[in-house]
């Protein structure tokens, strides 16, 4: 085990996976001489050079449709999106060409290809580039769609997702990118659509995704203090979604709580209020409750911005009037 | 570390010929071009022509088949098949084609059993063809997405150095589209070996070309993006094959992309569900229709000895063969399974898959009782 940042463990788990298997290749704005405007393909042009991490031109709709195409001859393209704002640029090639090419062939086409990007808001950089468009993806039969919590998950979802054969969205979180734990030193995959709980407890279930889960910690700490016993998932993906464990758990607490970062409307919590409302409506004793983003664009000014995305005081707080509901 | 800096060079080297490169005159008579050399045989001269008759065939039965309620919808290549078979006839067996939805003349020649390109349009589940079977993809309908597959698909070729070379299909109003503009600043720069084919028929639906683009040609745009741009007579098959062969071996011997302009003219309209009397006149017609690609290269063979009448009837019969065995295959063509729907939306679909098949077989047991 060794302890690594985040951001390091997006480099990491891009050299593993271009060491293990030679067919995998990196493309993007900035990724090769820069090591990514994020810092987060560092090194990977001095160990693999330009033969397969490719610097390209600011042309996102290329990006994606130039991995598609390199996808199909058998590469296993990683394309990264610098912000998951510009998802909007190249939608086509994600929404109508990556997610239906192997539909719309009955499978004689499949396209493995990562489409890795940073998403999330809390470090004032505005409406156009903080935004957590990971309800986009999610609404896209055909794609997967991971977003890591941590420094091992990183390298573990990175890993699922380039071994997957269909395409997966990975969305990397910019305010977790300084934060550090320990990641296996040996081949680490995660297979996708396997939540992790984070916390166990038996008072009511927290879901949370991404930065979220490191809101939902603070506040299961904070809850502990006041009697209260929170169980906290990590979904760790959107698709495929780990029902089972969702299920679980809440039948074990009969109170649900969802943090999510983006936009409460549409917003992938809505999903999973919509799961349990179906699947296991008579465990409940109290209403599904959500924290999420407003929904409002995302203001630059910190002190708006943090008012529009969910914090770990008002997790805490809402936990507390559910938990006596 | 690459460079800083544009590549040098003269830019004039890059511009297409004044006039688009015509080899065959409207009387049928051969004028080489030493630029575009011919290296074609007897039997490939006699080749072009049968493609030509074949396609012109298949596409009078696939719009009969629409009118008929067999498809939902096809868009004809009526006037193109020069356009189509002549690039098409220039690559070789491992290179690949990304078609726009109109290329039945570039399917046949890629040996694409025409019946597979008509179940698309029927609808028939699933896909009519295997893209893997003959190296040609899944026909874009959306306009100009595939010239990206396409770059991509020659940058990881060019990695492999298998010598493979990627062509693109797509029309004049793809030109307009973001998609097309990336593809050819991608391969430019990544000295990709794609063939950037462009059929200029004139109009993109009801649009004319002089709405589409102000460029002085669409051949023209090639010297932005630091290619060499041609342009060709689409409806001289001979034409059309020289200048796509040259860009082929171009792209093969590691030389990068070339976009190639193939001036034509879709007689038809763009699609069953069009009226373009609504938008050009008979006048217009009447002009492309006297330069009919068939007709003038069928001139041609004969003034060489190369077809007869009986030779011409040969390339009939095959047609009507072909087209009555593509019908007969339409008309049977199955329903398919409502259960496969969930197939193949991702490799490992899972339990949630399952689930809603297991529902739709209950609803579908239960509407049969009923």
């Amino acid at each position: 085990m060794a302890e690594l940042s985040y951001r390091y463990a997006v480099a990491e788990g891009l050299a593993r996976e271009m060491r293990r298997d030679p067919a995998v290749v990196v493309l993007g704005e900035d990724v090769a001489a820069a090591g990514g405007v994020w810092k987060t393909t560092q090194g990977l042009l001095d160990e693999f050079g330009p033969e397969r991490v490719w610097d390209t031109p600011i042309s996102e709709q290329a990006i994606v449709g130039a991995a598609i195409g390199a996808a199909m001859t058998g590469l296993r393209p990683i394309a990264e999106i610098m912000y998951a704002d510009f998802l909007g640029v190249c939608w086509d090639q994600i929404a109508n060409q990556a997610a239906k090419l192997r539909y719309m062939t009955a499978g004689q086409l499949t396209v493995p290809l990562v489409i890795r990007t940073i998403h999330g808001g809390g470090v004032a950089k505005g409406a156009q580039h903080s935004q957590s468009p990971e309800n986009w993806a999610l609404a896209v039969p055909g794609l997967r769609v991971a977003c890591p919590s941590t420094p091992a998950d990183v390298v573990g979802l990175l890993a699922g997702a380039v071994r997957a054969d269909d395409p997966v969205v990975v969305f990397e979180h910019k305010g977790l990118l300084g934060s550090k734990g320990e990641v296996p030193d040996d081949e680490h995959v995660l297979e996708l659509g396997r939540a992790a709980v984070r916390r166990r407890g038996t008072d009511l279930t927290i879901v949370a995704l991404s930065a979220t889960v490191r809101l939902a910690l603070e506040a299961a700490a904070e809850l502990e203090g006041q009697d209260v016993s929170a169980e906290v998932i990590d979904l760790r993906t959107l698709v495929p979604l780990d029902a089972g464990c969702v299920l679980e758990s809440f039948k074990r607490t009969s109170r649900l709580l969802i943090v999510e970062e983006n936009p409460r409307q549409g917003g992938w919590g809505a999903q999973i209020a919509a799961l349990v409302a179906e699947e296991a409506f008579w465990y409940l004793d109290a209403p599904i409750t959500r924290v999420a983003g407003e929904s409002v664009p995302l203001p630059a000014a910190r002190g708006l911005e943090n008012a529009v995305l969910p914090s770990a005081d008002q997790v805490t707080e809402t936990a507390l009037k559910l938990a006596r509901t | 570390m690459t460079t800083a800096g544009a590549v040098a060079g003269d830019p004039r080297a890059l511009l297409p010929p004044d006039a688009p490169v015509r080899l065959l005159d409207d009387e049928g008579g051969l004028h080489e071009a030493d630029a575009f050399p011919l290296d074609l045989k007897d039997a490939d001269l006699v080749a072009l022509y049968r493609f030509m008759v074949l396609a012109r065939r298949v596409d009078r039965q696939a719009i009969n088949l629409q009118r008929q309620g067999q498809l939902g919808v096809y868009a004809s290549l009526l006037g193109q098949e020069a356009a189509q078979v002549g690039p098409a006839y220039a690559l070789g067996d491992p290179d690949w084609v990304f078609p726009s939805y109109r290329e039945m003349g570039a399917a046949l020649v890629r040996g694409i059993d025409p019946a597979a390109i008509l179940h698309m349009f029927r609808g028939t589940w699933l896909a009519g063809h295997d893209p893997y079977d003959a190296n040609f993809a899944l026909l874009s309908i959306p306009i100009g997405t595939q010239a990206l597959h396409a770059a991509g698909f020659a940058m990881a070729a060019k990695l492999d150095g298998a010598g493979l070379v990627a062509m693109s299909f797509f029309g004049d109003g793809a030109t307009s589209e973001g998609d097309t503009h990336e593809a050819l600043n991608f391969a430019a720069v990544f000295d990709a070996p794609c063939v950037f084919w462009v059929q200029n028929n004139q109009y993109a639906i009801s649009v004319p070309l002089s709405l589409q683009t102000r460029a002085p040609t669409i051949a023209h745009k090639a010297v932005g993006y630091g290619m060499p741009g041609y342009r060709c007579d689409g409806n001289d098959v001979l034409a059309t094959y020289a200048v796509a062969r040259r860009a082929v071996d171009r792209a093969r011997r590691g030389g990068g992309p070339s976009l190639v302009e193939a001036v034509t003219y879709r007689m038809e309209a763009h699609t069953t569900a069009d009226d373009p009397s609504r938008y050009r006149t008979e006048t217009e017609l009447g002009e492309w229709r006297a330069k009919d690609p068939i007709a003038r290269y069928e001139t041609f063979l004969r003034r060489e000895g190369l077809l007869d009448d009986a030779l011409s009837e040969e390339v009939e019969q095959e047609a009507r063969e072909l087209v009555a065995r593509v019908r007969g295959e339409i008309y049977d063509a199955p329903h398919g399974d409502p259960l496969e729907l969930f197939e193949h939306v991702y490799v490992e679909p899972g339990p949630h898959y399952d689930e809603q098949r297991r529902q739709l077989r209950r609803e579908l047991d239960g509407a049969g009782e009923a």
